[in-house]
């Protein structure tokens, strides 16, 4: 198969795995927050939206060809968030989140702001999250999901690991971390008088069945990804991961 | 060619096995319901209806029907303009 059908093929395949039937996972539901939970975290998350955006509008301004990156990024993450993955291990579904592999391509501030996006749209038209949980979703799904995978795959390469088991790292742990940090929003809301800790504890290893595979298909994913972009366009991740990155 | 057959072949290998060990009440629920919501329910806080609630008999498959499509779009969009086939690219290259 030559390349050129592969490249014709790329779209279609991508629309035909883009079908996913509605399963939510790390998404917290309207009403589980008590508001003054849900205040905080939109708050927490705002700092990370302005300084995303502030970060599309100049790597923007310096290669016009950055946007469709974030395009195909963005609708990547939309898809991959909605889509439930069986786990057969734990007879449960849950979904990957793509924000490890996001955030090696276009950086983690930027990753919050289309996972942002895509929480919202779930949100309003997907009955999969809610509006005043929001915030807390788009914190374990787009910060602490980017942050992880981003420091995880940038330490890895300046330990001098390899660029495809950082990828995988990055991917493993952006999934864990998500987890983690909706655990402790969970825990942190509503433990009442059971003690924080414990409660956290209950709900980190409730998601663990599920999550343990699943977050290693997501390295998998990830490494995969990367090594796809690395072969299609040679020195594109290399360039994006430079301090004053485009796409080349 | 023959090494994407290979893998996968590998990856449905690997993908009836696992189902082959599957759990006999797998009830393939979301972690949001095993998870998220018991947990809520338990500390007082079911969740509440979404404003918009799509989840009414096929009307949520619909919606995601429609995101999906548009998703793939999207993606495959600005897909062909990052990696498009080596022909156009050699095309573009000359027109500079």
């Amino acid at each position: 198969m030559t390349r050129s059908r592969v490249s014709l093929l790329a779209p279609v395949a991508l629309l035909l795995f883009a079908f996913p039937p509605p399963a939510s996972a790390m998404h917290i539901s309207e009403g589980i927050l008590p508001a003054p939970w849900a205040a905080l975290w939109f708050v927490l998350s705002v700092p990370f939206l302005i300084w995303g955006l502030h970060d599309l509008r100049v790597r923007s301004e310096r290669e016009p060809m950055f946007k469709s990156l974030v395009g195909l990024v963005g609708a990547a993450v939309f898809v991959i968030s909605c889509m439930p993955i069986p786990v057969p291990t734990a007879g449960t579904c849950s979904h990957p989140c793509a924000t490890g592999m996001a955030a090696i391509l276009i950086g983690p501030a930027l990753t919050v702001v289309i996972t942002s996006i895509a929480l919202l749209l779930q949100a309003l038209f997907l009955a999969h999250g809610g509006l005043t949980t929001l915030g807390a979703d788009i914190v374990s799904m787009g910060v602490a999901g980017a942050f992880a995978g981003y420091g995880v795959f940038r330490l890895a390469t300046t330990l001098g690991v390899s660029r495809w088991p950082a990828a995988f790292l990055a991917g493993l742990l952006s999934d864990w971390a998500t987890y983690a940090i909706t655990s402790f929003e969970l825990a942190s809301a509503l433990h009442g008088n059971a003690s924080l800790g414990q409660t956290f504890l209950a709900i980190a290893v409730a998601f663990c069945p599920t999550q343990i595979p699943l977050g290693i298909l997501e390295g998998i994913v990830t490494a995969a990804a990367c090594r796809f972009i690395e072969k299609r366009r040679p020195g594109l991740i290399a360039s994006l991961n430079q301090p004053h990155g485009g796409v080349a | 060619m023959k090494k994407a057959v290979i893998i996968s072949a590998l990856v449905l290998l690997l993908g009836a096995l696992c189902f082959g060990v599957a759990r006999r009440d797998a009830k393939w629920a979301g972690v949001d319901e095993t998870v998220v919501e018991k947990f809520a329910t338990a500390a007082g806080r079911p969740p509440r209806e979404p404003l918009i609630n799509t989840d009414q008999g096929d009307l949520l498959l619909f919606v995601f029907l429609i995101a999906g499509t548009v998703g793939g779009f999207v993606g495959g969009y600005y897909y062909r303009e990052l990696f498009p086939p080596k022909a156009k690219a050699q095309e573009t290259r000359t027109d500079v």
